[in-house]
């Protein structure tokens, strides 16, 4: 039986006392979370993902997705985790994907994409024309250390260095690198332009490292961020700075709005965030083999109070 | 006059954080100096031939100059989520550090002046 969400909720009754509602446009993007296996175990991240998680999408997962996605076309498939590189068949998988949709992300935190073993992995993303979207939360290596842990800017920075000498970032490659940066803990992130601009001079000029854009992620209140949020009693301030930056001009570009999560489990979700929450999609626990068509438009998007990493400053799009 | 004892001063703190919160109460009694400060304030800081992250980071070392908690609270927390590193920011405390203490090191010149003219 379905449990409407959005009822005692925060988020749900800010939306409610300002008449603003919270509804599916037309789907574009089907985002595959293949597991939460990692070889990291950063502080910020929401699902808790690891080196000791074992949870992985199984082949017959992965199959029943690609059945989904030829039945349904998205424009964009996008691959997350974990870390996804370290989910057996992944190579395989984009391979199959690819012709299917018009465009294939695949999210990496660059150390798991490192190594002999994965040189067909970077073969098939070279050649497929997969998009990377890697995570590198700093420039400043004690900041982004202390979010990712010991050595990890360091090898980031080698593993971005090599994708530049196999043309991702590179003008006129057609291999797209993005970045992605979440604030080094309980404040909200910079303004993505800004950002961007800095991110871009100072890799350039220190490290000789060039990329295509750089997207700025509120950290979400969920998961290990929140056990540390909690443990260090910065949570009750973060909600709040969270809660009063509220922006209703965030809510039409949110990309739950276009978007169907899909977890290792082939369980469906409105976004990565409300997997983490546990909150199944439209608060109705639904398997990807129940479904032949992606959400409907006004279709009702379950929300909860880590919405508002999402709708603070200029949003999560 | 009855003598008010410290338990009943609205002050347990001269410095309390909540304070800064209402800033803008400074505004009662005289609000249209208020409107014209805070106007200034907020166009001083908006993104023009300096970037916002670069004013803030000259916010905070200022702050830091004038000794001002709340200023050292506003910025620090308006530093990161301009995207100053900590490197920067504490590079910036350094830059004032370094004026100030050249600004004291630098009277001494009066000093050796003086005392050169007094002095056999």
């Amino acid at each position: 039986m379905a449990v409407d969400p959005n009822i005692n909720n925060p988020f749900a009754a800010v939306l409610r006392e300002q008449r603003l509602e919270l509804v599916r446009k037309p789907p574009r993007i089907l985002q595959v979370n293949v597991g939460l296996i990692c070889d990291l175990a950063c502080r910020h991240c929401h699902l808790e993902a690891g080196p000791q998680r074992r949870e992985i999408m199984s082949p017959q997962t992965m199959a029943q997705t690609l059945e989904l996605v030829r039945h349904t076309r998205p424009e964009v498939v996008d691959i997350t985790g974990g870390a996804p590189e370290l989910v057996p068949g992944l190579a395989d998988f984009l391979e199959a994907l690819s012709g299917l949709c018009g465009r294939i992300m695949l999210r990496s935190n660059l150390t798991a994409l490192s190594g002999a073993d994965q040189t067909r992995l970077l073969d098939v993303c070279v050649e497929h024309r997969i998009v990377l979207v890697a995570s590198f939360p700093a420039v400043n290596e004690g900041q982004a250390d202390a979010q990712r842990g010991s050595g990890v800017h360091l090898r980031s920075l080698e593993m971005l260095r090599h994708l530049n000498r196999r043309g991702y970032g590179q003008a006129e490659s057609g291999l797209e690198l993005n970045l992605v940066a979440n604030p080094s803990g309980a404040f909200l992130p910079a303004n993505q332009q800004a950002q961007e601009r800095k991110f871009k001079q100072d890799l350039e000029r220190r490290w000789g490292i060039v990329f295509n854009h750089l997207y700025t992620f509120a950290n979400m209140p969920l998961g290990r961020f929140r056990s540390w949020l909690e443990k260090t009693g910065n949570y009750p301030a973060y909600l709040t700075r969270l809660q009063e930056s509220f922006n209703p001009a965030a809510l039409p570009g949110l990309m739950c709005r276009t978007l169907v999560s899909v977890a290792w489990d082939g369980t469906l979700f409105d976004c990565d965030f409300n997997q983490a929450a546990g909150i199944p999609l439209g608060g109705e626990k639904t398997h990807i083999t129940e479904i032949t068509q992606l959400p409907a438009e006004g279709t009702l998007i379950a929300t909860g109070e880590h919405c508002f990493a999402c709708t603070a400053g200029s949003g999560f799009t | 006059m009855k003598p008010v004892s410290q338990g009943e001063l609205p002050l347990n703190n001269y410095y309390e954080p909540k304070d800064l919160m209402n800033f803008a109460d400074i505004g009662k009694d005289a609000p249209e100096l208020a409107t014209k400060f805070f106007d200034y304030y907020g166009s001083v800081f908006a993104e023009g031939e300096l970037t916002e992250r670069e004013k803030a980071l000259i916010a905070l070392a200022v702050a830091h100059t004038v000794q001002c908690p709340y200023c050292i609270d506003a910025y620090t927390r308006g530093c990161l989520e301009k995207g100053a590193s900590l490197a920067e920011m504490t590079e910036a405390v350094h830059v004032v550090t370094a004026i100030r203490g050249g600004a004291s090191l630098v009277h001494g010149m009066q000093m050796r002046k003086l005392a050169e003219q007094l002095s056999l």
